[in-house]
């Protein structure tokens, strides 16, 4: 797999060292200044709000547009997330068929710093057998809480509560929650879905160390996960008052042969009337979940 | 850290019963950039006060009845913390109850919680010095006033609708606290109010123009908006509904209406109910010392109550970080007690349960 295009002013090694093998190539460099020409960071960066203390700003609801959320490896469209094998290729299966090409997969050009996920073999099978069991297994189709980096890119908008002492972030989905302690807490004292957050400012960087994790959270709907002791670090960097660059370097030696990253952009919700909606889907999975403990199920067993 | 609070608590009793007034309008709290007084941080309003005021007291509580209910508290819970006989037989079929409707349905009267589990508030509230026998201040009585005629033919509706169903038919039978769709209680609310069991604790955030206050019980995190209004059309009702806020002087006004009409209002009180699409539920809440929030509560819903609902609670700061509640997430009991009813079906039918 080929590396993804980035904006040049990313900070780690991993993105260093992207840089220079695409200088390797000049004619794919000048593509990519010519594709990234608006975008360039530099050009579009404004002034950045700053709080009382000098720190960037970073109130406000954002949302990664794209769609990370449904591989975050590159992907090309695929008919259906579940799949079941036909007279001449795979076909949707039985339980999405009804979605028709709403639950198709569109591509994506990946959110990988390097293409691929460095699994170890093992942890590869894993999650080739994740996606093959993907109706059974993603947290997300029970209403599971999305854990991190998920909650960040899921098709939701979130919300950033930022003073002084504290922050805090609310996500649409699911309504979970982040309280990032701005003081160490020292090792995490149970194990918990959305983890634990320790924030600190590298510059106008807001990093958070995210440790603690249970380790049932996946990072999308096709299977990709980071297994129990994993460690999260995220960057969250103000790139003009509307953009935030987001980062975020996984390590877990038992699932993956070295740390790696993604990094996308998060966007502003520049409406000023834009509000962060509710979307509490617990209730939305009772009928999956229990329907057919009810007293009268209304469709027994069937397609379970 | 109930211990301590416990005691930081005695102290601040003790001493606004001598100096009451003075003391608070002395306060000066800690303030935002922006001028506006600091609330942020870990509050709980855990409190033995319940929220319907118990027939035949009086709105205050003498010295010696609040001795003698923190007392008993103790006991209980003290009893409650002694180590288990491991020679001991299995519980007695049914249950064995205390006669505390919370506690025994939360145990089942099997042992399913003990006190190491929980915190319910082991004091009784104390407002402005006054120890209070309810948290409803108004009606006068403590009690929920009287229903209109339109509220009386709603909740008849309701219990009509409800009585072709047993309470473990269908998942939507089953309490919002027992789906992990809203915390226990009304302690998201609003009002915000104590559950009586556990995890009665907040986390509250502020920016120049907004609140976020999150209730541990279920993660739910109210966003409050400050500001002129822009209130969401009337079909629009999410669980806690639509509040926005301002600042009156150095307190915090939060109007909410739109409360979905699912959700229910003082829980675990015998004045509970489901509100109407014209509730409105205003809060206020004034920091009135380093540790405590003075939180007062105006509900009303003219279609269905023939007067307005007050109410007071304190909240006190928590020095303590709040653990993420996933309900949802391990909520066998939902599957399991399901399953238990249609095991207990099949029996009474005379047929195998069905073990899948």
């Amino acid at each position: 797999m080929t590396s993804r295009p980035r904006p040049k002013h990313h900070r780690s090694t991993a993105r260093a060292s992207g840089i220079a093998r695409w200088g390797t190539v000049p004619l794919l460099v000048a593509a990519m200044a010519l594709a990234i020409g608006p975008a360039d960071v530099d050009a579009q960066s404004g002034e950045i709000p700053r709080l009382a203390d000098g720190r960037p700003d970073m109130n406000g609801i954002w949302q990664a547009l794209g769609n990370a959320h449904w591989d975050i490896e590159p992907h090309t469209a695929r008919p259906a997330l579940a799949m079941q094998p036909g007279p001449v290729v795979p076909v949707p299966a039985q339980g999405v068929l009804a979605m028709g090409a709403v639950g198709s997969v569109p591509s994506g050009y990946g959110v990988v710093d390097d293409g691929a996920i460095p699994y170890t073999a093992a942890a590869l099978e894993q999650r080739d057998e994740n996606r093959a069991e993907w109706l059974d297994r993603d947290p997300e189709i029970k209403c599971y809480l999305p854990g991190v980096p998920r909650a960040t890119y899921m098709p939701f908008p979130f919300q950033i509560f930022h003073s002084e002492r504290h922050v805090f972030f609310a996500y649409e989905y699911a309504g979970a929650v982040r309280d990032i302690y701005m003081e160490d807490p020292g090792e995490a004292q149970v194990d918990s879905w959305m983890g634990q957050s320790y924030g600190r400012w590298e510059g106008d960087t807001f990093v958070v160390r995210v440790d603690g994790f249970n380790g049932e959270s996946w990072l999308d709907r096709s299977g990709n996960y980071t297994g129990y002791g994993t460690i999260v670090t995220e960057r969250y960097t103000m790139r003009g008052p509307d953009h935030i660059w987001y980062e975020a370097r996984i390590e877990n030696p038992e699932t993956f042969e070295r740390p790696w990253s993604i990094s996308m952009p998060l966007y502003r919700n520049v409406d000023p009337d834009a509000r962060l909606g509710q979307f509490k889907c617990v209730e939305f999975v009772e009928e999956l979940m229990y329907g057919q403990f009810r007293k009268n199920p209304i469709r027994g067993d069937e397609g379970r | 850290m109930t211990a301590l609070r416990g005691a930081a608590t005695t102290l601040a009793i003790a001493f606004v019963l001598s100096a009451p007034a003075a003391a608070q309008e002395r306060y000066e709290p800690p303030r935002l950039a922006d001028g506006s007084p600091d609330l942020q941080g870990n509050w709980s309003n855990a409190t033995m006060t319940p929220i319907v005021r118990p027939r035949g007291l009086g709105p205050v509580l003498t010295a010696e009845q609040v001795a003698a209910l923190e007392q008993g508290r103790q006991d209980f819970i003290e009893a409650d913390l002694t180590a288990s006989d491991p020679d001991r037989g299995a519980p007695v079929a049914g249950g064995e109850f205390t006669g505390d409707p919370i506690w025994d349905a939360a145990t089942g009267g099997t042992g399913g919680y003990n006190q190491f589990f929980v915190d319910a508030g082991d004091e009784v509230a104390v407002i402005r010095g006054e120890a209070r026998s309810s948290l409803l201040t108004y009606p006068v009585d403590g009690q929920r006033p009287p229903m209109t005629a339109e509220g009386r033919a709603r909740q008849a509706a309701i219990a009509d609708f409800n009585r072709q169903f047993e309470q473990y038919d269908n998942p939507e039978n089953r309490p919002l606290a027992e789906r992990c769709i809203m915390s226990f209680g009304s302690n998201g609310g609003p009002p915000m109010l104590p559950n009586y069991f556990y995890n009665n604790n907040y986390t509250i955030v502020q920016t120049p123009d907004h609140v976020l206050i999150m209730t541990e019980m279920v993660h739910d995190a109210r966003v409050v908006r400050l500001g002129e209004p822009s209130p969401l059309p009337h079909h629009m009702r999410p669980w806690m509904g639509d509040s926005w806020g301002h600042w009156a002087g150095d307190t915090l006004v939060i109007e909410t209406t739109n409360i979905h009409a699912d959700q229910i209002l003082l829980g675990m009180s015998a004045a509970a109910f489901a509100p109407s699409e014209g509730i409105t539920v205003t809060e206020r809440l004034v920091r009135v010392s380093e540790d405590h929030i003075e939180y007062t509560f105006t509900i009303s819903d003219p279609i269905l109550f023939e007067d307005e609902m007050r109410g007071e609670v304190p909240f006190t700061r928590l020095d303590g970080a709040l653990y993420e509640y996933a309900c949802h997430e391990a909520n066998y009991a939902m599957e399991n007690v399901l399953r238990g009813a249609r095991a207990e079906e099949a029996r009474d039918n005379g047929n195998e349960p069905n073990r899948r």
